[in-house]
């Protein structure tokens, strides 16, 4: 059997597959954070804890209601999103006219509120949530054995990412966002709401990291730092990826999920710094990200 | 600074010396540990309860002593863990520091408090090295320690068969030194270890070092990690199917919180040593109840150290009358402990606390009577062969 840099090539193919499985969730709240920030200009730090908020949802309303992972798979991220869409009326909107940095301020306070009101609710250790029946166990793919949610996390994401894509860049809802973006007031004076449309997308944005707290819930524990350490490394691949750029989010989402795979495996005591060393990198050669353009 | 420390500090023992008879002492107590990561449930506030409780039993205040308890989070980091203790012994005047997890920081603060007129009563971090080459008079190692639990749950492991290892290890102080003592065992009782991968902490996703483990062909997969990440490592062990393939994890360092996080269902039949667990006699689950009213969980074994340690310091403070660094260690080294949750005991001259371990193995979902019912009790290991021979650690205050 050959080897490849001493590492047989059956073990390789696993570890690419759990890097692309990681990348889902890059993906999907790098895709959040780069809709927010492209249309709304905000950053949005909460983001993190809002896809926290996705997990401790499904995990009340499957303790207090009775309703299961599908449902919560719908129900999670249209209350997380009205949350948001909230919070955007009550607090972030007052914040268009002004420096970025006020809204990662409010933002970043907001989140850390979020998780020290779940932390002395909850605690830390995490709370159990199971893989739903349909889907437990696995397949026995010759190089891996592969757990049927794990699969299902990609398909989710693909398809999710792949049609918010194809949504804001493809179609005329699309066009009208991307348009009120450009230039509000021109967009208002053919008859649209602009606030009304904006707020809405911050609250898609945030339904979309509720939704991807949801698909993790099984599988990683759910407690109230889940999202604090994931997105710091989720704002590193939005900024490799060119800030506010949707197509960049999603390939650079996954490509680093794959890279950070394969560092696990060649020098894993690196692979929680190698996607800072390649942000680092990429600023250095090309600031406004692999897909970004210069303003 | 120090100089001034020193003068102040032999100034505060003369007039305590003389006003010895009344016993009017202040003693201001610092709990420093995980009050929002990954340990805080396993020492956090519940380590400050276990203190207040202890101040309370000991009933300080009718005996002239006065008692102040302050907390602070070290975040898990040696550099604000150190920051911390230093400016609690120079400007805060406290007297002694309690719990301190995560071994990086506890080796932090540790060196802090070296010739200090502060003690560390460390109940919360597990490496072994705090009474090994790097001892210091002024620290006592209270609950447990990587080479207890190696000796523990390693040999248990081998003894039924498990020779052939793989170490998933969280990369700092504590993992390493974890792997390292554990090694040694499973390499004494005739066993090998096939291979290592060091894991950034904390982590979330283990899958792809559980894979390697999977590949390198071991019996038994050694968690050297803690908390967090040994609930989710265990999690996703299950979840790609190792277990179910023969594989047996030995979770090298498990905390009852850990289990109360996985569910039984996940649990079930872990191997795992412990030097506390409320459910063991009459006094135990009486004290466990007491400090449930007020946290709402049953105490870990890191917060009934934090108990007993405070309960043992303020007996020598009494006895001393001081609370002078020195003489107060010199005290609590020479008197034998005792206290309803971890028994008879003693402090060796190395800082090492010394008392029964019991190897538990957790219940099955059936087994199991109620909330928090978990452990049956495997086997003791008596006090005198728990921990390392002190010969064997090389710490240079044994002569």
């Amino acid at each position: 059997m050959f080897e490849l840099l001493g590492i047989p090539p059956q073990a390789l193919f696993g570890q690419l597959l759990l890097g692309l499985i990681n990348g889902s969730f890059y993906a999907m709240l790098s895709l959040g954070l780069a809709i927010i920030f492209g249309l709304l200009n905000i950053i949005n730090f909460t983001h993190g804890a809002q896809y926290m908020l996705g997990a401790f949802v499904a995990y009340l309303l499957l303790q207090y209601l009775g309703v299961g992972y599908w449902g919560a798979l719908l129900l999670a991220p249209i209350i997380v999103g009205a949350f948001g869409i909230v919070l955007e009326r009550l607090m972030i909107s007052k914040l268009y006219h002004l420096d970025h940095l006020y809204g990662l301020l409010l933002t970043f306070g907001l989140a850390l509120i979020l998780q020290g009101l779940l932390r002395n609710e909850f605690g830390i250790s995490g709370l159990p949530y199971n893989i739903p029946s349909q889907l437990s166990g696995g397949q026995n793919l010759g190089f891996m054995f592969l757990p049927n949610y794990r699969g299902w996390v990609v398909v989710a994401s693909v398809i999710v990412c792949f049609g918010t894509w194809f949504m804001i860049e493809k179609t005329r809802l699309g066009a009208y966002l991307r348009a009120g973006t450009e230039n509000p007031t021109l967009v208002g004076a053919f008859g649209i709401n602009v606030p009304r449309m904006i707020t809405l997308t911050y609250g898609f944005g945030v339904a979309l990291a509720a939704f991807a707290g949801v698909l993790a819930a099984p599988i990683y524990s759910v407690n109230p730092n889940m999202g604090a350490e994931l997105i710091i490394v989720v704002f590193a691949v939005v900024v490799i990826g060119g800030m506010g750029s949707i197509l960049g989010a999603i390939l650079t989402g996954f490509g680093l999920g794959i890279v950070e795979g394969l560092t696990r495996v060649f020098y894993p005591e690196g692979s929680s710094v190698v996607i800072f060393v390649i942000m680092a990198i990429v600023l250095l050669v090309k600031p406004a990200g692999l897909f970004g353009r210069t303003a | 600074m120090k100089k001034t420390g020193l003068i102040v500090g032999g100034l505060a023992a003369s007039l305590m010396a003389t006003s010895a008879l009344a016993q009017d002492i202040d003693v201001k107590i610092g709990v420093l540990n995980d009050r929002s990561g990954l340990y805080a449930d396993l020492s956090g506030e519940g380590s400050v309860i276990a203190a207040r409780m202890a101040v309370e039993d000991f009933d300080a205040a009718s005996k002239g002593i006065n008692v102040e308890i302050v907390s602070a989070d070290h975040q898990n980091k040696p550099d604000v863990a150190s920051n911390i203790a230093r400016q609690w012994i120079d400007d805060e005047d406290v007297n002694v520091i309690l719990d301190v997890p995560t071994s990086s920081a506890a080796l932090a603060v540790h060196e802090v408090l070296r010739d200090s007129n502060a003690l560390m009563l460390n109940s919360g971090a597990a490496t072994s090295d705090l009474t090994g080459e790097a001892c210091s008079p002024n620290t006592v190692h209270w609950t447990y320690d990587t080479w207890a639990l190696a000796n523990g749950t390693g040999s248990a492991m081998v003894q039924q068969g498990g020779e052939s290892w793989f170490f998933l290890t969280a990369d700092y102080a504590f993992g390493h030194s974890l792997e390292r003592d554990t090694a040694a065992v499973v390499e004494a009782n005739g066993g090998e270890v096939v291979g290592t991968v060091r894991h950034p902490f904390p982590g979330q996703d283990f899958s792809s070092f559980l894979l390697q483990a999977q590949s390198s062909g071991a019996q038994v997969i050694g968690l050297a990690n803690a908390g967090g990440d040994t609930v989710n490592t265990i999690k996703q062990a299950a979840e790609f199917g190792i277990t179910q393939a023969g594989q047996s994890l030995a979770g090298l360092l498990i905390f009852l919180t850990d289990v109360h996080a996985l569910g039984l269902e996940a649990a079930q039949g872990l191997v795992l040593t412990e030097s506390f667990y409320w459910d063991l006699d009459d006094e135990t689950r009486a004290w466990s109840e007491r400090f449930m009213e007020a946290k709402g969980d049953m105490p870990t074994m890191v917060q009934a150290g934090v108990y007993s340690a405070v309960l043992h310091y303020l007996k020598a403070v009494e006895e001393t009358g001081s609370t002078d660094a020195e003489p107060v260690m010199a005290a609590m080294k020479s008197t034998p402990t005792s206290d309803p949750l971890f028994g008879e005991g003693e402090i060796r001259a190395d800082g090492r606390k010394i008392h029964d371990l019991y190897l538990f193995e957790v219940k099955s979902p059936d087994e199991s009577e109620g909330a928090w019912d978990y452990y049956d009790v495997l086997a003791t290991i008596p006090a005198d062969s728990a921990f390392r021979p002190m010969e064997e650690g090389n710490c240079p205050l044994v002569e």
